[in-house]
């Protein structure tokens, strides 16, 4: 579950509808599950519902009047979908700052340093399960992320920010103060998970 | 060391795109309708002859797992295949690179896994946190309806069979197989009581298959060159090439494949450069994701690095994800966020799991600073047995696992903690004399 917990929370003034692209694309998506089994469309709509909340209000988030909103369209009772939001922890039942560093502290990053990174956030003021006043940033301490090999890593909103040091983690969150997109991936020059310094496989494709 | 020739994931870093066009000239897709021509026996047959056995952990020989789906299937019960690539073991990231860098493998896979177990469709049921790799595998299926290689008439066979990439939302416990089908069915991802079995009621009360990523990403290529050749690397009942993904303190971590079997030390010189500071350094080694028991150095140096070896060492290869810790390692706190892991994971239906792993975590904590009775080390084992084998999936057995590892190898240890906080023995932490 999610460190952030839910409510009390900001008031949404619903109600909610999609975009007209995103009507489209629920419709797609409901389109691909066999006939009668729409609530496998919940999670998508969720997350697709979360994504426009960000876009019209800066917070990726599912207000209740959302919930409910999805709940009708693939015609479950709203409990059922308020099980599957509180369940899985990529639903936020909160308001999230515009950008939501997610560093994960399970052992094969912490074996790299995580806790450098922890410390980085903190020394730029983000605090862990909060939002920063200006609404910029959410700190969360996440569960392994999947990537290992190139650990310690955060994840930020869409995109992963591997093999960090404490100089690199502050520089990312400054550079996202003012407003700018840092490279993603590996903060070291490396090719995805390729061993530093160059391939011990396959070097005639590299 | 694995001939290059032998490897099946040739663009696994990405030096190349992951696009259809870049994926035909690696191979890929070439001539699938052939593969799929000897009927879906004689593909079953191939996979089983390989000996190629599950990837994603349990090791269960995949062609006989296949062979459990009905031999004519029921139209109004169409069978299913379901991909886990719900990769969320502390330790493993083989998949995401399959997945963002060789997609097309793993379509292809499907196809030709799917056209063998009868089924009419496959659902990839990929992490919620791999937003940018299900973008890419969104992109590649597209590429493959659009031409002509999976849909109606998949690659001209005459066969027709759909994939669907369904993404999961931060849920460990959806990578069990039937929290994964209730994930997909749209409910809380809560794992099922077996029997029955997802052969006979799995998705949607449909037969199914659930494999891991890459037991069907290497399919196509076996059928290829043949089960002999797959057959001919490793060792007996422990064949084939692995994705070893080396996380921790070695001097390069990477994702690298590698033949199963191979020595952890050739593991570790010839790919990641050794072990930090030296095999002298070296203190312990998860060697395959945090569900198993850890292994003290001299254990693990020269040992096959294999399902079978590594359970000579009571431990296990699961997903081969190897966490290597050197002598700066706090190994009880390691392992103690493991525990906040599984408490933080635990779907919170079986009560020996939702309580228990609550339960260890607050102990584990404790030894961490050596705040604790000397017996609570033998009540938390005790304790450990008692979850392990008594909730409905593996996650509590996962949960008990690194701790008896822990406690097997690393008692003295926690012992020393307790005793320097009450102050019983006034000798300094050890030192190695170097």
């Amino acid at each position: 579950m999610a460190d952030i917990a839910p409510g009390p929370v900001a008031p949404f003034e619903g109600p909610f509808g999609w975009t007209p692209d995103n009507a489209a694309e629920a419709d797609r998506i409901i389109a691909l599950y066999p006939e009668g089994r729409q609530a496998s469309a919940v999670m998508p709509l969720l997350w697709l519902a979360q994504g426009q909340m960000a876009d019209a209000t800066g917070s990726a988030w599912l207000p209740v009047p959302v919930i409910e909103f999805v709940a009708n369209q693939v015609g479950m009772p709203y409990i059922r979908v308020y099980e599957v939001a509180s369940f899985y922890t990529m639903y936020n039942l909160a308001p999230v700052g515009r950008y939501h560093v997610q560093v994960c502290g399970t052992t094969p990053c912490q074996l790299r340093g995580s806790d450098d990174i922890m410390r980085a956030c903190k020394d730029k003021g983000l605090k862990k399960g909060a939002n920063t006043p200006d609404g910029l940033f959410t700190l969360s301490e996440v569960e392994c992320l999947g990537a290992c090999a190139n650990a310690p890593m955060v994840q930020i909103n869409a995109d992963n920010y591997e093999d960090l040091t404490y100089e690199t983690m502050t520089a990312i969150i400054d550079a996202l103060a003012r407003g700018e997109t840092p490279a993603a991936g590996s903060q070291i020059g490396r090719t995805a998970s390729c061993p530093e310094g160059g391939p011990t496989t396959l070097v005639e494709f590299a | 060391m694995l001939a290059d020739k032998d490897r099946i994931f040739t663009n696994l870093y990405g030096f190349q795109p992951w696009n259809l066009e870049a994926a035909r000239k690696r191979g890929d897709w070439e001539d699938t309708k052939s593969l799929l021509a000897g009927g879906p026996d004689a593909i079953i047959d191939a996979i089983k002859a390989s000996g190629l056995r599950g990837r994603g952990g349990a090791g269960f020989p995949t062609g006989m797992k296949w062979s459990f789906m009905p031999k004519t299937p029921n139209p109004a019960r169409p069978s299913y295949l379901v991909i886990n690539a719900d990769e969320s073991e502390p330790g493993s990231c083989k998949d995401r690179e399959i997945i963002r860098h060789d997609p097309h493998k793993l379509i292809e896979g499907a196809l030709v896994a799917g056209f063998a177990m009868r089924a009419t469709a496959a659902y990839i049921y990929i992490r919620g946190e791999y937003i940018r790799e299900a973008e890419t595998l969104f992109a590649a299926v597209r590429e493959a309806y659009a031409a002509g290689l999976i849909g109606k008439n998949a690659c001209g066979s005459g066969y027709d069979f759909d994939v669907v990439v369904h993404r999961g939302a931060g849920a460990y416990i959806c990578g069990e197989e039937t929290a994964m089908l209730e994930s997909l069915e749209g409910k809380k991802g809560q794992p099922r009581l077996k029997p029955p079995f997802p052969a006979g009621a799995g998705l949607y009360g449909n037969p199914t298959t659930v494999n891991n990523v890459e037991s069907i990403a290497v399919a196509p290529t076996i059928l290829r060159r043949g089960p002999a050749w797959f057959a001919a690397i490793g060792r007996p009942k422990n064949e084939g090439t692995k994705l070893f993904q080396i996380s921790g303190h070695v001097n390069k971590p990477c994702v690298v494949e590698e033949a199963m079997g191979l020595p952890f030390r050739e593991l570790i010189d010839t790919h990641c450069g050794g072990i930090r500071g030296g095999w002298d350094n070296l203190l312990a080694v998860i060697p395959g994701g945090s569900s198993v028991p850890l292994v003290p150095a001299d254990q693990i140096a020269d040992a096959p690095m294999d399902f079978d070896g590594l359970k000579d060492l009571k431990s296990g290869l699961g997903t081969a994800a190897v966490i290597v810790m050197d002598k700066s390692t706090d190994i009880v706190r390691a392992i103690a966020r493991l525990s906040y892991f599984y408490k933080h994971e635990s779907c919170g239906q079986c009560t020996p799991c939702r309580e228990g792993t609550g339960w260890m975590w607050r102990v584990m904590e404790r030894l961490v600073t050596g705040d604790a009775e000397p017996h609570e080390i033998d009540l938390l084992l005790e304790v450990t047995t008692e979850i392990e084998g008594h909730t409905i999936c593996a996650l509590g057995d996962a949960a008990a696992w690194p701790i008896q590892g822990l406690i097997r190898h690393f008692r003295p240890e926690i012992e020393g903690r307790i005793a320097r906080r009450k102050g019983f023995i006034q000798v300094p932490e050890m030192i190695a004399a170097e």
